[in-house]
């Protein structure tokens, strides 16, 4: 028997819709928090098409080389016979031909739809590592801090403050072109896997401590609630009293967390690129594109249109989905 | 009061002392030999060494942390080639720009503030009025279309929207001059127009996000018990929005604006370089790329600085704002 708030606040909610009149078992069913929210999730039709959009994205990004081969281009290959002498796209709209989709990058005139795709898979993959090690540190920071309160919360809370006032993108000036040098001579070339590694890194490190503060809010809050008394009355270790009664009704607001912090990771990595410490070339590299093409706003509008059009489109995907989780999830909603 | 005060001044002087260890570590820590950067062109052996001499880098890192803080408390000596004595407070000689570093700063950072200063009174007032009028007018067009702008603003890069506004307004239209930094003292006008853009591009990006937070914020209060009961009263509906639901609203809107606001303040990177106009973020990052260790550090100390001060700031409004706040 669990006294746990979460399935309360659920009872609460199917209980009105069996009718006390009608003796008839069969009218009321038993669902779980999850299947709720999913049900509220699948009905509410701004979090059905953002979801259907960025699953298409996931799903193209996960299968690049079959993309690739599909589609006939590959993400390396240069089609300078189509551009002229200025090295830019022939043709209109950027070079748009049933071959190119999206056109051709000027100067080097590589397929812009494949190296997006190949770009989106780089960076995607970024941004979902970066989002689930921050949230990891996260949320056992501000579970420890918020639950054992004290010292350890003192500390926690200082290293959070300290976290906060160091400057981010100069810091990541610093660490990523050291961290290379460390590892790989100057004239050695450094293999993407650890480009990334490096970045996925730096946002952990930076990034932990908005997550942390959440969590730490919320336990604090649970802390002194009556089904972390009836655990520790009962005996519960710490271990199960901090994963077992208190995380479970701390999903949602990490959930909403997370899913807001992937598109913080996306346009953090491009605005790293702006600064050219991102993704180096060959690699394709979606953030890395956008600031490339930002020089050919007036001369080749194209350039610039497909991938800003499509990081708008996947960021909004993602803040509109992050708000969606939240309606769904959070059983107070009036929706 | 008092006591929270000085708590929360310890615990600020504490943190900028972590902080100014932790870059002082990383930064004399970078592979790249800090002298090359810092001597002027077409130097010998001889001169480098020297050099090395002047700044102390062989001496153990702890004296050099320690003669760094004490030239930022009581001024210190320097080298003859770096200016002779640096007074308080000394932030050291950067050779990469033959001049104090604290020079560089007094020129630097008027720019950052003029940038960040208006864009962030533009950004609150925009932001947080729309919110606040979208979550009064609930369900009408002039909501749905606040929803609309808030979206759109907060999926938006700045150096996108940046980009598309200097070709629209500089290039094309040829309403405003290319982006640069004149003294308001100076000349009122030739500043305002100069920074425009980068104002106006901040304030949308920002005002997006501050209108979404606020009415959200505004909606979850005007369901709360306290406010019906204040209506219930037959207090009037401008008191009960104005002096009640706003005040429990706003709280945690002060908290993100303070840090938003702080760590802007320390360098709007992405700002000045999408328009070109030399603040402090731009000078951060050129002092990084030249390996220009006494910029580096000053830059980052005082970007913490900024945060840090943002933060108590935001906690004595807290205490204003929310008077339950006092009893801590």
């Amino acid at each position: 028997m669990s006294l746990s708030p979460v399935e309360g606040a659920a009872r609460a909610e199917i209980e009105p819709a069996a009718d006390p009149v009608t003796p008839e078992e069969k009218s009321i069913v038993g669902r779980s928090p999850g299947q709720l929210a999913w049900a509220r999730l699948r009905r509410d039709r701004t979090a059905t098409v953002s979801g259907v959009v960025l699953v298409i994205v996931i799903v193209l990004a996960l299968a690049a080389p079959l993309v690739s081969k599909l589609y006939g281009v590959g993400p390396d290959e240069q089609f300078s016979d189509r551009l002229d002498g200025n090295g830019m796209p022939l043709g209109y709209v950027g070079g748009i031909t049933g071959d190119h989709w999206f056109g051709l990058e000027p100067r080097l005139g590589r397929d812009i739809f494949i190296r997006m795709i190949y770009g989106m898979r780089t960076s995607l993959f970024i941004a979902f590592a970066a989002a689930l090690v921050t949230t990891a540190i996260g949320v056992v920071a501000g579970i420890l801090a918020g639950f054992l309160g004290g010292i350890v919360d003192t500390v926690i809370s200082w290293i959070t403050d300290v976290a906060l006032a160091l400057p981010f993108l100069i810091f990541a000036l610093a660490v990523v072109p050291t961290a290379s040098l460390r590892f790989y001579g100057p004239r050695e070339e450094v293999p993407p896997a650890f480009q990334v590694a490096v970045l996925i890194v730096i946002f952990a490190v930076f990034g932990w401590t908005s997550t942390a503060r959440l969590v730490r809010g919320q336990v604090i809050s649970l802390r002194e609630r009556e089904f972390v008394e009836a655990a520790r009355a009962s005996g519960a270790g710490l271990g199960h009293m901090l994963f077992r009664q208190l995380l479970p009704n701390l999903w949602a607001p990490i959930l909403v967390a997370f899913s807001l912090a992937v598109p913080q990771y996306i346009t953090g990595e491009a605005a790293l690129s702006f600064l050219g410490i991102g993704i180096l070339e060959p690699t394709a590299d979606f953030g890395r594109m956008i600031f490339q093409s930002i020089p050919y706003l007036q001369t080749d509008p194209a350039y610039v249109f497909f991938p800003g059009v499509t990081i708008f489109i996947l960021v909004l995907a993602f803040n509109l989905l992050g708000d969606a989780l939240r309606d769904a999830l959070d059983p107070k909603s009036s929706r | 009061m008092t006591r929270f005060l000085v708590r929360r001044l310890l615990s600020a002087v504490l943190t900028l002392f972590a902080v100014s260890v932790l870059s002082f570590l990383m930064f004399f820590g970078l592979p790249k030999d800090p002298v090359s950067g810092m001597c002027p062109k077409n130097c010998n052996a001889e001169r480098l060494e020297r050099v090395r001499e002047e700044l102390g880098l062989r001496d153990p890192l702890p004296e050099q942390y320690a003669n760094y803080m004490k030239g930022i408390v009581t001024g210190r000596d320097l080298g003859s080639s770096q200016g002779g004595r640096c007074d308080a407070p000394c932030l050291g000689y950067s050779y990469v720009n033959s001049e104090a570093v604290t020079d560089t700063l007094a020129r630097v950072l008027p720019v950052t503030l003029s940038i960040v200063i208006p864009a962030a009174v533009l950004w609150l007032v925009l932001g947080v009025g729309l919110g606040i009028i979208s979550a009064l007018r609930r369900g009408t067009a002039l909501d749905r279309l606040a929803i609309g702008f808030s979206l759109a603003g907060a999926s938006l890069q700045l150096y996108f929207v940046g980009a598309v506004l200097l070709l629209i307004f500089t290039y094309n239209l040829r309403i405003t001059p290319v982006p640069s930094y004149t003294s308001i003292f100076d000349n009122p006008l030739k500043w305002a127009s100069g920074l425009v853009l980068a104002w106006v591009a901040l304030a949308f990006l920002f005002s997006a996000i501050y209108a979404r937070l606020s009415r959200a914020q505004m909606l979850e209060t005007l369901s709360e018990d306290f406010v019906r009961t204040a209506r219930a009263k037959g207090l009037a509906k401008p008191a009960v929005y104005g002096r009640h639901a706003l005040r429990a609203a706003i709280t945690p809107v002060v908290t993100i604006a303070g840090l938003d606001v702080g760590s802007a303040l320390g360098g709007t990177v992405i700002t000045e370089t999408t328009f070109g106009i030399q603040g402090l973020g731009r000078t951060a990052v050129d002092a990084v790329k030249a390996g220009d260790l006494p910029t580096i550090m000053a830059t980052v100390l005082i970007s913490a600085v900024f945060i840090v001060v943002a933060n108590i700031v935001v906690d004595l409004l807290y205490a204003a704002i929310d008077p339950r706040v006092r009893l801590r």
